[in-house]
């Protein structure tokens, strides 16, 4: 069993949510997907690593939920639509994730988009 | 029969019904973005279309990655929304056009484009935005919709080319459907921008000037584009642009450019509102 190269393996930063990611993220994604309901939300935020479990996620995905570090999931499959749902039940919004992802601070990051609006073209 | 009045090219980002439902369009950060609807709201008090046909993505409310289809079209009397998890506010049940959507169906699949048809289908921002920032005011929904989902989210995606060719069957359906109506075809999401990665924030604007361009008469140029093209040029989830070209097949070769609007950032993406006619 194997999985071909793809054209676009080296975009720099991007993680092209394809049938391997697809395949690999299957237990996190489907975690996030639950949360589209409150009482899911909440029973998430009262016991993160007993929820998780339910899904039979892989202890590496596990603890990147627990420590909502979205790079981690990104390479354990995650899927960037599911995760911003997991972001969602902790309130942050993707300027928080996109900035942590970035290693800069959220502010910094605002102005990066705000530079690349004003760019001259 | 009814007549395809135009095409909208449309951001559906959950920012930009949020603002809307917060008013800011006289906010200094928003007011570039709503003042380029202005046009599009005055079109359609004048032109007062009946339905809609909205191609729109969904991101993880009606479908989930255990099925997902290409292509998939409502066939259905409402479409509820419901929380995607960010316990936004949820609006009403955007209205159908049941008869409408079963002409849709039976001359696409005769041009042999294979639709998933959904009796019942939750809408999210993808199709709902869209609404909201064109009717801010409507306490009900002034038309009826035909939801057009097309899958951007577990690749491969479709080509921009297969869009396309499926928006020409499209807009070939709508123009022979025996009934009186004013049918508008919504283009949504884009343009550049990126939500995952180091590369998250990544918005090019000088690509996004140039699709739009492109759009009116040179699209031959877009419908050329790859996934992996469209992944590198405007973003991993800049990819939505397939959609526009869906709703750009269906107005046909000559079009008249009657409005255009840019503006970035809008939270993370490059935004841009155009509306076309269908020329003679």
């Amino acid at each position: 069993m194997s999985w071909s190269k793809k054209d676009y393996d080296d975009i720099p930063g991007t993680y092209v949510f394809d049938g391997r990611r697809a395949a690999m993220g299957w237990p996190l994604n489907k975690m996030c997907m639950s949360l589209n309901e409150e009482a899911q939300r909440e029973e998430l935020r009262q016991d993160v690593e007993g929820y998780c479990r339910k899904f039979d996620m892989s202890d590496e995905q596990i603890q990147a939920v627990k420590d909502l570090d979205a790079l981690a999931m990104l390479r354990l499959g995650g899927n960037i639509y599911y995760m911003a749902k997991l972001a969602g039940a902790y309130k942050l919004s993707v300027q928080d994730v996109g900035a942590q992802m970035r290693g800069i601070t959220v502010e910094e990051f605002k102005d990066m988009l705000l530079k690349q609006g004003q760019e001259e073209v | 029969m009814a007549t395809l009045v135009g095409g909208i090219t449309s951001s559906h980002i959950p920012a930009v019904g949020i603002a809307t439902s917060k008013r800011l369009f006289d906010d200094p950060y928003w007011k570039p973005f709503f003042d380029g609807y202005i046009p599009i709201r005055e079109w359609m008090v004048k032109v007062k279309p009946d339905v809609v046909v909205s191609v729109y993505n969904d991101h993880g409310l009606n479908f989930f990655l255990d099925q997902v289809p290409t292509f998939s079209i409502g066939a259905a009397q409402y479409y509820d929304n419901a929380d995607e998890g960010w316990g936004l506010k949820t609006m009403p049940p955007v209205p159908g056009d049941v008869e409408l959507s079963w002409h849709i169906i039976e001359n696409l699949i005769k041009d042999e484009f294979d639709l998933t048809m959904c009796q019942e289908m939750k809408v999210d921002h993808g199709l709902i935005v869209p609404l909201q920032v064109i009717w801010p005011d409507a306490d009900e929904w002034p038309v009826k919709v035909v939801p057009v989902a097309v899958n951007t989210v577990q690749h491969p995606t479709p080509s921009a080319k297969r869009c396309f060719d499926l928006g020409t069957s499209l807009g070939n359906a709508i123009r022979s459907y025996d009934e009186d109506l004013k049918v508008v075809v919504f283009g949504t999401g884009g343009m550049s921008h990126q939500l995952q990665g180091e590369r998250a924030g990544f918005i090019n604007k000088r690509f996004d000037l140039d699709f739009m361009d492109k759009f009116v008469d040179r699209y031959e140029e877009l419908t050329a584009l790859t996934t992996t093209d469209l992944v590198r040029e405007a973003g991993s989830e800049g990819v939505e642009l397939i959609m526009w070209l869906m709703m750009r097949g269906a107005l046909g070769d000559n079009v008249d450019l009657l409005h255009s609007n840019y503006h970035a950032p809008i939270s993370n993406t490059g935004s841009g509102v155009m509306l076309l006619e269908p020329a003679d």
